[in-house]
Order: C-alpha cells, then structure tokens, then sequence
C-alpha cells in the first residue's frame, strides 16, 4: 500500500538516502531506530508525501509538535478535523466548540490523561504534555495511518509504553520513529534500523537481537 | 560595488551643509527672543491650572482620536495584511502611507469640515498603510509549521484564523500598542490645523499670551505621554473604544456643502486646464507649478533637512556619551536621560512650533527642533548600545572611554542611525511648512488655502517622490558602508517598552 521504490532521499544536492526500496504493507506497524541524523526524518517525510498523493487519511506527529502555543489545548486537539468541515463551521468551533465537539476532543485528552489542562494555553503547559496534546490531535484526527517522529520523547518510559499501546489500538497501520527500544519491541510488528543513510536492518521485530542494536548505537 | 569610507560620508554631509549654510534663512525675526524664552520659562515653571476643564476635554479628545484612528487603521491593516505579497495591496498601501498625516488632514479638512472624520482618517489611513506592511511582516516571520501540519485541504479562512493569526497575536498586540502612542503624538499635533486637540489649545494659549496655561498643557501631555502604557492595555480596548465614540460624539461640526467629498473627486483635484478644456495648457500649467512652488519648496526643504542632520549628528555624537554612567557618574547619566527623554517626547512638530514663538518664523526654529529631536533620539539608541558594551575590566573611565571606546567602536551604526533618519527628516523638513517656512508644506498649505486642490496633489506627489528617492539613496549609501553596522535600533520598534519615542 505504501511504496518508495528506488528513490534517492534528501535536501540540495547529495542525498540523505539513497536508492531507497521501501514497501509497507497494511496493518504494519514499522519503528525506525537510529541515531539522530541517521535519515529517518527523511524518510518519514517521504512516507508522508507518498501515503498524502494516495489520498490517505494520515495523523501526523511531528518531532517539534507543531502546536499554536496561543490556543488551549482542547482547541489544538480540534484542529485535528478542520479539513472536515468549511470555514463557517470552523470559525464557529474556534468562537465556542458546540456540545459534541468539546465532548469529543475532551475524551482524547482523556485518553492521554490530560483533561485537568483542556481549557490551559498550550504555551503553559510542560514539554510532556505538550507532546501528549500533539498524540491527542493526532488521535481525534484518526486515519488508516499514524506517522510519528518521536512521538514519545519527552514522556517518562512508563508512560510512553502506555501512549504506544493506545496508538496500536487507534491505528490500522503506523510509522514511528523511536529512541527507546523497549517501546519499539513492544511496539512495532517491524524494525528498521538506519545507519548514516544506509539501512542497517530491516526486519520482523522477533529477530531484533542484542547484537543488531549494539550495531546500530555502537 | 564601490564601498564607501564612513569617514568619506561623513565628510561629504558636512561640505554639503557647510554649501548650503549660506543659502539658509537664520534670522533671529522675533524682537526680542530672550524675553520670550523667559516667559516662556516662567510659564512652565509655574503652570497656571485655571483652565483645567478646557484642558481636559482636549486631553479625552486627544485620546479619542488617537484610539478611533489607530483602531480604525489597524483593522484595515490586518484585512489587507494577508494579501500584502499582491502588487495592487502593496502600492495602496505604500500610497497610503507615503502621506503624512498633518497632509491627510489637510485635504481631509477639504472635504469633511472641522469634523470628526477629518481627523479619525487623518490619523488612520496613513496608518492603515503602516499596518498592513509590519502586520504581514509579523505573519511571515511566525511560526509555520502548525499551518503546514493542516494540510492542503483546509481553506485559506480557516488556515489564517486557526494556524496563522493565534501565532502572531502577540506580537501584533505588542505593535500596535506602540503605533497607539505615536498616534497619541499624531493626535496632538492636528490640533495645530484646528482639530480639538491638545495642540488646539497650546495653540490657543499661545495666542492669548497665557504662557501658565500653555505650561498647564505641556506638562499634561508629557504626563500622558510617560504613562501611556498603565492606563492602554489591550484587554481595556473595548472600554476606550466606547469612551472614544462617546467623546467623539460630543465635537459639533460645522455644516458642510453636500457632495463635497465627490466634487473634490471629481472636479476640483481635476488640473485646472484639463477641467477648462484646454489640454494645450497642461505643460504651461505645469512649467508654472514646477518653477513657482516644487523647486523653491523643495531646495527650502533639502536646506532645512541637510543643516537638521548635521545638527542631529553633532547631538547624537555628545549625547551617546552622556547617558553612559561610565563617562558621565551615575548622576551625569540620569540627568542626561532626562534631557533626552523630553526631547524625545516632544513630537519635532509641537517642538518647531515652540521654538518658532521665540525665534519667530525662519528656518532656525526648524532646523533647532529637527536636529534636537532626531539628535536625541539616535543618542539614546546609541547610549544604549555603549551602556551594554562589554569593556575589559581595567577600562578608562570618562572622556577617555568616549574617546577611545565608545566613538571608534559605535562610529558604524552612528552613521548607519544618521542615514536610516535622513528620510525621516526629510519627510518632517516638508511638514514643517505648514508652520510657515518656504518648505514643501508651504507651497501645499498655500494651494490648498486658494482652494486650489488640483495643485496641491500634484505638490503632495512630488513631496512623496523626495521621500521615495532619499530613502533609495540612503539605503545604497549604507549598502556600501557594509551591511556589518546595519543593526539600526533593535529590530522592530514596540518589541522594547518605552520606544515610541521614536515614532
């Protein structure tokens, strides 16, 4: 379903990836490893480009949130269906979100534990929470597809096993890249490793052994 | 591209000035300008409070003008912000802008009387024209990425209220706050063409002798001037806005002809040849305009301008000094300061007109408060910066700091600031001829006085293009300085609290 075959990656002349052959098959759920500057921002960025000109409903998650820091946090998780409706209703939600809305968007942030900070300016909330209000976004848009760069870097361990587990319930098919190995074990049905633009590993998340990752980060 | 000595610029300004000294008009015409200085002394030394309810209501409708002008401008700077990348938005914009409101407001007076409208327009089309330039440039530098995140499918309303605009609110409070205390300083200075504002009534004072009552007025004013920022704060602006409409409700305005906005559209701006049929006439017409008003007024105003830089130069030079507490003791500084926040407050308009009652009417009271003025504020700019240089620990202190410190490592942006304010002085050089100087707004004032119309907006086109032409000069002359010294001010004003001095 979603394809890169043989395209060479990245910004200006010389490429970050090159001859990339990448296939993800419906109901996957892929973590990219690596270390930072390894590609996988690049890669997912492609990823994003080729599931966005097959039409796919994709939640995005970007590494720097992308939030508006001025809005509340409950209005940040509703941006999340703006291309849903037009501009009257939208500019009617950013006045005052009707009843079934608010209702709708305060169950995400639920769902990410953040319902005391609904109504709080996204600007005075911590870097945790502030990621958390990103995954509650991406949650109320929903899709075939989730694509996340670093989606859980800035929540404790504990927690971020719990975040994951909620993406693999709310996502057919998922592209994380992750830092932390034992979220992406837990996580992901599939590992790819990159290394300097080059793909290391590329493998079921069973095979994933001690010797690979030490290869990976050594 | 040839690069330019600083020294080189420099110099090249003083010859300039040092030519066109002969050429300028110093006579002293008052008979005894002394005794007038020190009445005028005593009068603000002991302001006479009597008048205190005449003075009041000048000091609400100052405010009201001030916030129904910047209120109305911003609102048509921010629609037409987001469109400000379209060539027809720009131009409007700049055309707007490229007026100055004492202009505005004397054309305005042609069409709507001593009315409310005059003044409220005076005030926000040309900021409107401001509005929309440092709007956009807010929008373009803030944040992208949550508009990116949207998506392609979102449309453009929806894009701009949700993803754009929230991202550059603050700056954009923070903005027009600071364009709502030049607009207090417009607004005070239309009083001087007969609006009900604070410079009315200095005005009027002046013209009774009242020199108690005129202090009463002054001090007024730098009080509500120093204070602008506890009593305007975004979340009271529906409250000032209704206290604005209230006291704006209260100004009777004098009948005017119906149709007169649509007969100075249609006919009398029309060059009079062309309204007479007579196409034949058109260059004569203006040969006679060009020789008879634009070159005088425009020589009268370079003059003006180029012996006012010199003087804000020399100002500038001592007082960068002054302000520093290294140079000067802690106590030299703060009375330094002190000197150059009055300066500074004085709009160079209200300070020209001061100067003019003592001096009487030549181009020495210009040249003093443009210089004064613009010299005052670069000072400071510049003080600030040497306040925060960083020294080595045994470093002199006093004349020799200033001398071996201070002038050789802020040389760049002195004359950087000095060039960045030419246009600016440039632009007040011409105003200044609607307090009777031979400058452009002499030659404006006078057409428009005949009720000749067609002549004035030929006279104003003109005033525009000097403008336009100093300010392309100025920036190639700074280009070849080296772009290293063009940090002039701290990026835009109203980022720093206290800079509309600068206005």
């Amino acid at each position: 379903m979603l394809l890169l075959d043989g395209v060479d990656l990245g910004y200006g002349g010389t490429p970050v990836l090159a001859g990339v052959r990448l296939h993800v098959a419906p109901g996957e759920r892929v973590a990219l490893l690596g270390r930072s500057g390894s590609g996988k921002s690049t890669l997912l960025s492609a990823l994003h480009g080729a599931a966005a000109g097959r039409g796919m409903r994709i939640a995005l998650v970007p590494q720097d949130a992308a939030l508006v820091p001025q809005l509340s946090a409950l209005r940040n998780v509703l941006m999340g269906r703006l291309d849903d409706h037009g501009a009257w209703r939208n500019l009617r939600t950013l006045i005052r979100p009707a009843a079934p809305d608010r209702a709708a968007a305060l169950a995400d942030l639920d769902r990410v534990g953040l319902t005391p900070n609904a109504d709080a300016r996204v600007e005075s909330l911590s870097g945790g929470q502030k990621q958390r209000v990103a995954l509650a976004r991406a949650l109320h848009r929903g899709g075939d597809l989730i694509l996340g760069d670093e989606p859980l870097s800035a929540v404790d361990p504990r927690q971020a096993q719990d975040l994951a587990a909620l993406l693999r319930a709310a996502f057919p098919t998922a592209i994380l890249a992750l830092h932390d190995v034992a979220v992406a074990r837990a996580f992901a049905t599939r590992v790819i490793g990159l290394k300097q633009g080059v793909f290391l590993f590329d493998l079921p998340v069973e095979q994933l052994d001690a010797s690979r990752i030490e290869a990976l980060y050594g | 591209m040839a690069s330019l000595s600083r020294l080189g610029v420099v110099a090249g300004f003083l010859a300039v000035a040092a030519l066109c000294l002969p050429l300028a008009d110093l006579t002293v015409a008052g008979h005894d300008p002394w005794a007038a200085l020190a009445r005028m002394g005593r009068g603000f030394l002991a302001p006479d409070f009597s008048a205190i309810e005449q003075i009041a209501r000048a000091v609400a409708l100052t405010v009201a003008f001030a916030v129904a002008g910047v209120t109305l401008g911003g609102v048509a700077g921010l629609i037409m912000a987001p469109f400000y990348r379209l060539r027809a938005v720009r131009g409007f914009a700049i055309a707007l802008r490229s007026v100055h409101e004492l202009f505005w407001a004397l054309l305005l007076l042609q069409v709507f009387g001593i009315s409310v409208w005059s003044g409220v327009l005076a005030i926000a089309l040309p900021y409107a024209g401001i509005f929309a330039k440092v709007l956009s440039e807010i929008l373009d530098e803030s944040d992208r990425r949550p508009d990116r995140w949207l998506g392609p499918s979102v449309d453009p309303l929806t894009r701009f209220l949700w993803a754009r605009a929230p991202l550059a609110l603050p700056q954009m409070a923070t903005y027009a706050l600071y364009r709502l205390e030049c607009g207090l300083r417009s607004s005070a200075v239309l009083g001087f063409i007969g609006l009900p504002t604070l410079g009315f009534q200095l005005d009027t004072f002046f013209r009774q002798g009242e020199y108690g009552a005129a202090g009463a007025v002054m001090a007024i004013y730098i009080a509500l001037i120093a204070t602008v920022r506890l009593w305007m704060r975004p979340r009271l602006l529906l409250g000032w806005l209704i206290f604005a409409a209230v006291m704006l409700a209260t100004v009777r305005t004098p009948p005017m002809g119906q149709g007169a906005l649509w007969r100075f559209l249609s006919q009398d701006i029309i060059p009079a040849p062309l309204r007479q049929g007579d196409p034949a006439a058109l260059l004569p017409w203006l040969w006679d305009l060009t020789t008879a008003a634009i070159l005088p007024g425009l020589v009268a105003t370079l003059i003006v301008a180029q012996l006012a830089l010199v003087l804000a130069g020399a100002v500038a030079f001592v007082a960068q000094a002054l302000i520093v507490p290294r140079v000067t003791g802690r106590i030299g500084a703060a009375l330094g300061h002190l000197v150059l926040v009055i300066l500074r407050s004085f709009p160079e308009y209200m300070l020209a007109y001061l100067f003019l009652q003592v001096w009487g009417p030549s181009m020495l009271p210009t040249i003093l408060a443009l210089g004064l003025h613009n010299g005052a504020i670069i000072g400071h700019l510049l003080g600030r910066q040497a306040t925060g240089m960083t020294l080595r620990a045994d470093a002199p202190r006093g004349l020799t700091l200033w001398g071996w410190e201070i002038v050789p490592r802020l040389f760049g942006p002195f004359v950087a600031l000095c060039l960045y304010r030419w246009e600016i002085i440039i632009r007040e050089s011409a105003i200044m001829g609607i307090l009777g100087i031979a400058t452009l707004g002499f030659y404006l004032d006078d057409a428009i006085g005949e009720l000749r119309m067609d002549r004035a907006v030929v006279i104003l086109a003109a005033t525009g293009l000097v403008t336009v032409g100093i300010d392309a000069l100025s920036r190639a002359i700074r280009a070849r300085l080296g772009a290293g010294d063009l940090r002039v001010g701290d990026a835009r004003p109203g980022a720093v609290p206290g800079q509309a001095t600068n206005c």
